[in-house]
């Protein structure tokens, strides 16, 4: 329909990996909330979602894990392609076997259950041993070695940077080869930010997963990622490598504050944005 | 002193009784967040469904398995077409879906197996331990210490079932925050299914011991009432706490039946009687004030 849902320029990479094609969300059969959005993760990228509050960034990566029927939202156009197969209509349970997990907004910890509890949750599609189970827990210790000085602490009694850690290291239990990442950046200091940036970036070059990253913080976003995707109302406006869009113009003004031509008046923003949405 | 032993040994084994009922809103509750008012008539379900295959013709051993068979299946049924359709929707529509189908249950048993109320012998006698007897002369039930010796098997298989188990972990887990057990890969119908299932298990093993005691009969679905106090001392998420609240209750009601009235009497003259049908609920009133979490219940973590 729009110009920005006809293309799907596949990122630069031969192999397809996870692709959305044209995906359309109605929540509670009436209210729209994605228009037809396309986007690919290549395999062992970084891939960046970004966009204001109620761009459709979490409804996105919902859509994507399936986990938008539990909130009374549908997709009823498009699909979702996970290494060739539709994987639109499997249960998260089974896209979890898989290899995609979520790790949502917010972070979600088990309150009542201890960090390491919160963990051993995470293993829960796996059938391995124990040794397995234990293996598996010392290496995400090794990425937030921090989590393991607390293990035995209820994860409601921790902070908010732990809990995020936790909610990561509970997703890499699962053994992913692709995990969408949402707003990890929410509620923490920029220190703590930045350390969890850095772990992610980690966990991408030496385990090899994928993330697909949904972030306000478009300029921490960017300084990680491979690709990005800017999502406004819904739809694609604008897409590109990580590099090119830290420095093109329009995201410089809108989405990090900065820009070279002084201030705009609001209306013209306005205006121009909404210009912009349609012939991007 | 040899009366007052009595008294409240008696009551403590009986309080046991109480808390198999609990135990069954426990479960539930720890795994979903939902009070299930249905319990009690779960438990009435139970009964019934041992005495109704009975009296087709069925021995003990194969009553208690068809009737195992029946709650397992109400349990999966239930997550198929009530708790499914409400994942996610606020606890009081969950709580309020358990009001219906205990309604639902209690006029469909009677209906399927016969409202009248029937005696259930499963084999334990309910007569004075003789050495007791004749050693102490204390009268304590064969049958109370039964019911208690079961009860204690069942808990300390369900709590470490809880506390060690991979099933267990994810039943704490979704009992947390269902979104975040769906998000990694935990399917909730399967966890339901698992959780109601043994729920009626328990069911099961109170409404045949509670029947055995006082009949199968309609009555059987009140003593989910007297779980209620039970729970909001032991706490509502914890296993044990199930257990220790049914003691308290149990002793605490037969001490106050023998000993008050005498008191109060004294204090305020007339005559009083049948305390212990309110004590409980009085004194769960006072444990609301003081700890409204219970004794062992999970307190409401809030981050400031």
């Amino acid at each position: 329909m729009t110009a920005a849902t006809a293309t799907t320029e596949a990122a630069p990479t031969a192999e397809r990996y996870l692709t959305i094609n044209n995906i359309e969300v109605i929540y509670d059969h009436v209210i729209l909330v994605l228009k037809g959005v396309s986007l690919d993760v290549p395999k062992g990228k970084i891939v960046a979602l970004l966009g204001a509050n109620g761009a459709g960034k979490t409804t996105t990566l919902k859509a994507i894990s399936n986990l938008l029927r539990a909130e009374r939202g549908d997709v009823t156009k498009g699909s979702v392609e996970f290494k060739g197969n539709r994987v639109d209509q499997l249960s998260p349970n089974e896209l979890v076997k898989r290899g995609v997990i979520q790790v949502m907004e917010g972070r979600h910890c088990f309150a009542h259950l201890t960090l390491e509890e919160n963990l051993l949750t995470g293993a829960y599609t796996r059938s391995i041993s124990r040794a397995g189970l234990k293996e598996a827990l010392e290496k995400v210790y090794h990425y937030f070695p921090r989590l393991k000085t607390r293990r035995g602490t209820q994860a409601g009694y921790t902070s908010g940077g732990e809990q995020q850690m936790c909610a990561i290291g509970r997703a890499l239990m699962a053994k992913p080869e692709m995990i969408l990442l949402d707003e990890p950046s929410m509620g923490l200091a920029p220190q703590i930010v930045e350390e969890i940036f850095g772990i992610v970036k980690d966990l991408n070059q030496k385990e090899n997963v994928s993330f697909l990253l949904a972030e306000q913080n478009t300029l921490m976003a960017l300084r990680y990622a491979d690709f990005g995707y800017i999502l406004e109302n819904g739809r694609v406006v604008m897409e590109g490598d990580a590099e090119n869009l830290r420095t093109n113009e329009d995201v410089k003004e809108f989405y990090l504050g900065l820009s070279s031509s002084g201030r705009k008046s609001f209306k013209d923003v306005k205006h121009y944005r909404r210009r912009k949405r349609w012939l991007s | 002193m040899r009366f007052f032993l009595e008294v409240l040994i008696s009551g403590l084994l009986s309080g046991v009784m109480y808390s198999l009922v609990a135990l069954g809103f426990v479960l539930i509750y720890k795994a979903s967040g939902v009070f299930n008012f249905a319990q009690g008539a779960m438990v009435y379900l139970a009964a019934l469904a041992v005495v109704g295959c009975m009296e087709k013709g069925a021995p003990l051993w194969l009553a208690v398995l068809l009737a195992f068979g029946i709650m397992t299946l109400f349990g999966i049924a239930t997550e198929k077409f009530v708790l499914r359709k409400l994942v996610n929707q606020p606890p009081i529509a969950l709580f309020m879906a358990t009001i219906g189908l205990a309604f639902f249950i209690e006029g469909l048993a009677p209906m399927v197996f016969g409202s009248d109320p029937r005696a259930l012998d499963i084999g334990i006698v309910d007569e004075p331990i003789e050495a007791i007897l004749n050693g102490w002369g204390m009268v304590i039930s064969k049958f109370d210490l039964a019911a208690a010796a079961i009860a204690a098997v069942l808990v300390t298989t369900l709590a470490l079932f809880f506390q060690y188990t991979r099933i267990g972990r994810a039943l704490r887990a979704v009992a947390d925050d269902h979104q975040a057990a769906l998000s990694i890969g935990i399917p909730l119908q399967h966890i339901w299914a698992i959780v109601w299932g043994v729920a009626g298990f328990v069911a099961l093993v109170a409404g045949m011991l509670w029947g055995a005691r006082n009949g199968v009969q309609f009555a059987l679905t009140f003593t989910a009432l007297k779980a209620l106090p039970v729970l909001i001392i032991g706490g509502f998420t914890s296993v044990p706490g199930a257990i220790v609240g049914g003691l308290i209750i149990g002793a605490s009601e037969k001490l106050a039946e023998i000993y008050l009235p005498a008191l109060m009497q004294s204090a305020f003259g007339g005559n009083f009687g049948g305390i212990e049908g309110w004590f409980p609920y009085v004194l769960a009133l006072g444990f609301l004030l003081v700890r409204p979490e219970g004794l062992f219940g999970e307190k409401h973590i809030d981050r400031v």
